[in-house]
């Protein structure tokens, strides 16, 4: 199908309808995670290492296994010893050895949380006893948190068997710092030579956790053939079909994953846990385990996302032309490799149209949890320093800040620092409508600011399947491997329907198991609309094809003399005869007498994934004896490509707006000195309340991805990029106070109040 | 340690069960009585997504234990449409696209009904600060206040 | 998960016998919303829970003619509905109705917020401001004390291990007299005081100040009286001197922690400026009467 580019030729794509799992989500029907039960199940539960850095030297499970009601306890001499491979999977890089070492500690355990056994037992109290008969000796070791000092010489080991990747030359000693990534453009040194104002700065971001609401939970139930159900929410069936069969050496079809409903996932959920731990104890019991997460493990042992230091440094001319860029980032990667570094430096300058850039990033390993994704991994982090900056210099340079993006802005034919050429692109109609928006012209009282920022992200397409099936009646199934995270199964049912030409209500979606539907890719990387999405369609063209067919078999005429208009088969042209239109339902009743069931499957992987990009406007007031800050207006624009759904694009610029100001404001780890979080619960993890917002203006602008049928570009991830910088951007010009460090909490305000800088 | 019998009303039906003195209202609600609608977020009080109302009263039914039940009438998420038809607030929650995963939209609704129940005309501050026991991740919020200040109009008649 | 019991007795004297009999750690519950996350997250581990809700006379309020006598079991709910209640004790009724989320305001009661014993408790602060006491009914008899007098440290209180508070007593208020209660929170809901500021003021036709209380919370091991900050506004009308003088008394009697809530520098200033702001509050309220 070609790209339709006249949106009044589009009867579907682009209204509200409510979305097809709504009524069981609003009922309390919906069946997430830990909604399940089977007979006989046992409850699963983890041992988890008090330490944030310290040897196993024994682990004496006897005690609990003598515990009535205790069927299994598993450790890690349950699982093989993998070796080091490297598994590219939706946002980032895994490597098996790791994964497996992340779901169960073995020798050592290098965080607080670190699992280090597992029970399953009748019931959760006694799971919970068996957890406090098994002993563990530990020979406590040196930890370290911060990444800074994770780099100093000296500083503890985490795996003596980690050399820097991509350094000259290569390193004669382990370190924490895994690898080192670097991205060039021109000539950095001649750009600032030709700089007549440069800015620069240190920056600080603190790890942030996904924090979905939904525990992570499973059940799994091996038999005694070894043919296993694992059940549960995640991003990804085919994920965790993919990752537990590895780490328990299973071949994988004797593997069925069946996708529960997910309460958010943000990219926590792009990764096992318990999933693993849950078949293992399945496995050695022999019945089925359910495995639930408590929201303090879901913190201590999940997620979160890096905490990074960034420095930067921007070079101009007086006219805003920016001459030079350059940053050096360094992310926590948690206990193993693969922070989001990479990305970040990527999307470091990605916004901007510049001749010489300069981007070196380092990902180091601490004693925390292993990061996941999260929402355009790294992006926010580069953003807050970049766009900060971005701020000084319009103010060094006495420009409009949005002029000052206006005048680099990256468009068609940009070449990025990290290769790629931008294709049709709309940061440049992005920042003229935030220009042009009331908000950016509103006044403002006294103590109050307002700032801007914008951000970038990728998008990204790969491997999808979708089915369309019409039923008897003419009503269509969809069926995809996506898991729904956030409507996606109402834009699956809207772009089939558009293309058949029927009302959405007549399709139905479904999210398959493993078993069900051909692989698919999680759901991330703001892929699912637009892979998944191309999958549809074409399976939906391809039942057109179909129709077609069966039509001009009932009419005994051509096949191209048939054509599909509004749902119905019409007679190609005068020539080709008088026939009624023939209704899809009509063509579908006689299915059976026109060659069988009518249907299409589509595999695919889907390339030209758009770029998006967004501009956010935010007013706050700042209490200056307190340190609070208030949003007292924000506004997000974002090119979105073409709204399937508005309501539901709408959300997730919403959602990832605020997720941003929860990580501006008050989102963070803390750690005791003994590196054992102390924040681990909503109480002390602060994530906005209703209460702490006004209305999110999400303005849409949309310039069509012309390489997807609809002009679909992915939407969730760039929203979470500009707030952490538009927030202190807004501080800035309330206070006159440039704040560096994240969060930009009450505390760290009030300081800047008393000493002049943030 | 006997388990406690409890006799409740739950969603206007007579309702008993057994549970442990530890148990929580909300383990008895998913456990023993199947109504997995109610969700444990965070088994503090902090999330709101086992909202529940006891006697007319908002609670989070993680915060009462199962026991301290007894005699008391129960309203939860399964309870708030009649038969087919739903609730307006669950209308305007459809309309208004205001859950994205939906894990804290019976949290959301039960809370919501609560306010409208005592306030049917309530402004977006006093929304806002009545939900703000209700974590959602999703949304922002944006269209989950929509929602209830749309129905509230609704019922209002306007 | 420890074994543990639940009772709910009918009268005070079995619930008293429940506690005095108890062979391990018994806890008394009224509402139950920082005993149940204690309990949960295995800081406390009860062999009783004695449930107070059932006794007589434990929730709902009474006006007396020497004030109000507040149930101790009573919700935040049912206090934040007492027109008369909030009409003479506006700060304690909204320091009350800080506790919590709507849903913890259903259950949670001011007998548990004071015996909770945490430093940054909400109504603590109030209550002490608005010199109130608690009747405490124990195995030795019935007593009344004044509610600054219950807690001695973090998590601990002066209670005998049968003892437990019935109800609290709020005096009547004279003319011109009013409280305020403000706290600081990062957020605007959902978290715990940073720092808590009761201010309680009488004054005579002028405005002039003839009767102060404050207290503050969160800021020491146990919510604090200050006199020194009652003395600066005593005698004297609303005017920046008196009010810079609270500031710097209510910052002088601060010993706070740095913890993951706040900085011990930041905690101390904050003190100062919610006293003071309590302070224009509850005189504005005074004034107004």
């Amino acid at each position: 199908m070609t790209f339709i580019g006249n949106k009044s030729d589009l009867k579907v794509v682009g209204t509200r309808p409510v979305r097809p799992d709504g009524v069981e989500k609003v009922t309390g029907r919906a069946a997430f995670g830990a909604d399940m039960a089977m007979p006989g199940m046992l409850v699963g539960k983890i041992k988890r290492s008090p330490h944030a850095h310290a040897r196993i030297l024994s682990i004496d499970t006897d005690k609990a296994l003598a515990l009535p009601g205790v069927k299994a306890v598993v450790t890690a001499t349950d699982f093989p010893d993998i070796a080091s491979e490297e598994a590219f999977v939706g946002e980032g890089p895994m490597n098996f050895r790791d994964l497996s070492r992340n779901c169960m500690a073995r020798d050592k355990a290098l965080y607080e949380g670190h699992a280090v056994a597992a029970v399953a037992a009748t019931s959760s109290a006694i799971a919970d006893a068996a957890l406090d008969l098994i002993e563990v000796h530990y020979e406590v070791l040196p930890h370290v948190i911060d990444v800074e000092a994770a780099m100093a010489p000296g500083a503890p080991l985490l795996h003596d068997d980690l050399f820097t990747q991509n350094t000259e030359p290569a390193p004669a000693k382990p370190s924490n710092i895994a690898k080192r990534v670097h991205f060039r453009l021109g000539d950095i040194a001649a750009g600032f030579r030709e700089a007549e104002v440069v800015v620069d700065g240190r920056f600080t971001t603190q790890p942030v956790h996904q924090a979905y609401i939904e525990p992570h939970a499973c059940i799994a139930s091996v038999g005694a053939d070894g043919q296993s159900q694992l059940w549960g929410s995640s991003q990804g069936q085919f994920m965790v079909r993919a990752y537990c069969a590895k780490l328990l050496g299973m071949e994988i079809s004797n593997l069925r994953v069946i996708p529960a409903e997910i309460g958010g996932g943000f990219g926590g959920k792009t990764v096992v846990y318990l999933e693993p731990l849950a078949l293992a104890l399945s496995r050695k019991s022999g019945r089925p385990v359910k495995m639930v997460m408590t929201r303090e493990e879901v913190f201590r042992a999940s997620g979160p996302t890096s905490g990074g230091v960034v420095e930067v440094k921007i070079g101009a001319r007086k006219d805003g032309t920016i001459t030079a860029a350059q940053a050096v980032l360094k992310f926590q990667a948690g206990a193993f490799p693969g922070s989001p570094v990479q990305p970040a430096c990527m999307c470091a300058f990605a916004t901007y149209d510049l001749k010489n850039v300069d981007v070196t990033g380092y990902d180091v390993v601490s004693n925390r949890p292993k990061v996941a994704a999260y929402r355009a991994p790294g992006a926010p982090i580069a953003a807050f320093a970049v766009e900060s900056a971005m701020d000084d210099l319009a103010r060094k340079l006495g420009m409009d800040p949005i002029a000052l993006r206006e005048k680099n802005a990256a468009k068609a034919g940009t070449k990025t620092a990290y290769g790629p050429v931008f294709p049709e692109i709309g940061y440049q109609q992005t920042l003229a409508a935030a220009r042009n928006h009331p908000h950016y012209k509103a006044p403002l009282g006294p103590n109050q600011g307002r700032g801007v920022a914008t951000g970038f992200w990728f998008n990204i397409g790969g491997e999808s399947s979708a089915a369309v099936y019409v039923n008897e009646d003419g009503s269509v199934n969809v069926v995809s491997g996506s898991p729904d995270i956030g409507g996606s199964r109402a834009s699956m049912a809207m772009m089939a329907a558009e293309v058949l030409g029927i009302p959405v209500e007549h399709v139905r979606p479904i999210v398959a198991d493993t078993a069900s539907v051909g692989f698919t890719h999680m759901t991330g990387g703001s892929r699912v609309t637009y892979a998944t999405g191309m999958a549809t369609v074409q399976a939906a063209e391809k039942v057109v094809e179909q129709l077609k067919q069966r039509a001009a078999m009932i009419w005994d005429i051509p096949p191209d003399a048939v054509e599909w208009k509004d749902g119905e088969a019409v007679p190609a042209g005068a020539n080709a005869g008088g026939f009624d239109p023939l209704p899809l339902a009509a063509i579908a009743l006689k299915a059976g007498k026109t060659g069988g069931p009518i249907g299409a499957e589509v595999s695919l992987n889907a390339q030209g994934a758009g770029p998006g990009f967004g501009a956010h406007i935010c007013d706050v007031e700042v209490d200056r004896e307190t340190g609070y800050v208030k949003i007292l207006r924000y506004t997000a624009v974002q090119d979105v490509g073409r709204a399937i759904h508005p309501g539901y694009v709408e959300g997730q610029i919403q959602g990832g707006a605020t997720q941003g100001i929860g990580w501006a404001l008050n989102e963070e780890y803390v750690y005791d000195a003994k590196g054992r979080m102390d924040n681990a619960g909503f109480l002390d993890y602060r994530v906005p309340v209703a209460s702490d917002l006004p209305m999110i203006d999400a303005v849409l602008v949309e310039v069509p991805n012309t390489r997807h049928p609809f002009g679909v570009r992915g939407v969730g991830e760039v929203p979470i990029v500009p707030p952490t910088a538009a927030v202190g951007n807004a501080i800035r010009d309330a206070l006159g106070i440039r704040m560096h460090h994240l969060p930009m909490s009450p505390p760290k305000v009030r300081a800047a109040v008393d000493t002049g800088s943030g | 340690m006997s388990k406690h019998h409890v006799t409740t009303t739950v969603n206007g039906e007579p309702a008993e069960f057994l549970c442990e003195p530890h148990h929580s209202l909300l383990d008895a609600l998913r456990d023993e009585l199947k109504l997995t609608g109610s969700k444990e977020g965070c088994g503090s009080g902090d999330c709101g997504a086992c909202s529940v109302i006891v006697d007319g009263r908002l609670v989070c039914s993680c915060l009462m234990l199962a026991v301290e039940a007894d005699g008391h009438a129960i309203e939860t998420i399964e309870g708030l449409a009649q038969g087919e038809v739903l609730h307006p607030l669950q209308r305007k929650f459809l309309e208004h696209a205001a859950l994205q995963c939906g894990f804290c939209t019976p949290g959301l609704l039960v809370a919501a009904k609560a306010l409208l129940d005592r306030n049917p005309d309530p402004t977006e501050t006093e929304a806002r600060y009545w939900l703000a026991g209700n974590l959602c991740r999703c949304t922002g919020y944006d269209k989950v206040i929509r929602a209830v200040l749309d129905a509230a109009a609704e019922m209002r008649g306007e | 998960m420890p074994k543990m019991s639940y009772a709910a007795p009918a009268t005070i004297p079995e619930a008293i016998g429940l506690l005095a009999n108890a062979a391990g750690l018994a806890k008394v519950m009224s509402g139950g919303t920082d005993l149940l996350v204690q309990f949960r997250s295995g800081r406390t581990r009860p062999e009783l829970i004695v449930d107070t809700k059932k006794l007589p006379g434990i929730t709902g309020i009474r006006v007396t003619d020497d004030g109000f006598v507040i149930g101790a079991a009573t919700s935040g709910a049912e206090i934040g509905e007492c027109a008369a209640l909030v009409q003479a004790w506006p700060g304690v009724v909204e320091a009350a109705n800080l506790i919590g989320s709507t849903q913890v305001q259903g259950r949670a009661s001011l007998a548990g917020n004071l015996c909770n014993a945490s430093p940054a408790a909400d109504s603590v602060p109030a209550m002490i401001a608005a010199r109130a006491t608690c009747v405490v009914v124990g195995s030795k008899g019935r007593r009344e004390v004044p509610v600054e007098d219950i807690v001695i440290g973090p998590g601990r209180t002066s209670l005998a291990r049968d003892e437990f508070i019935i109800a609290f007593h709020l005096p009547r208020r004279p003319a011109h007299a009013a409280d305020a209660y403000l706290r600081f929170i990062p957020r605007t809901e959902m978290d715990i005081a940073v720092v808590g500021a009761g201010v309680s003021v009488t004054l005579d036709a002028a405005g002039v100040c003839t009767d102060a209380r404050v207290a503050l919370g969160a800021v020491a091991p146990t919510a604090v009286l200050v006199p020194d900050a009652a003395a600066a506004l005593i005698g004297h009308t609303l005017d920046e001197a008196a009010l810079a003088k609270l500031d710097a008394a209510a910052r002088a009697a601060c010993k706070p922690i740095d913890d993951k809530r706040g900085t011990i520098a930041f905690r101390t200033k904050v003190a100062g400026v919610l006293a003071r702001r309590a302070a224009a509050i509850a005189f504005e309220r005074a004034g107004a009467r």
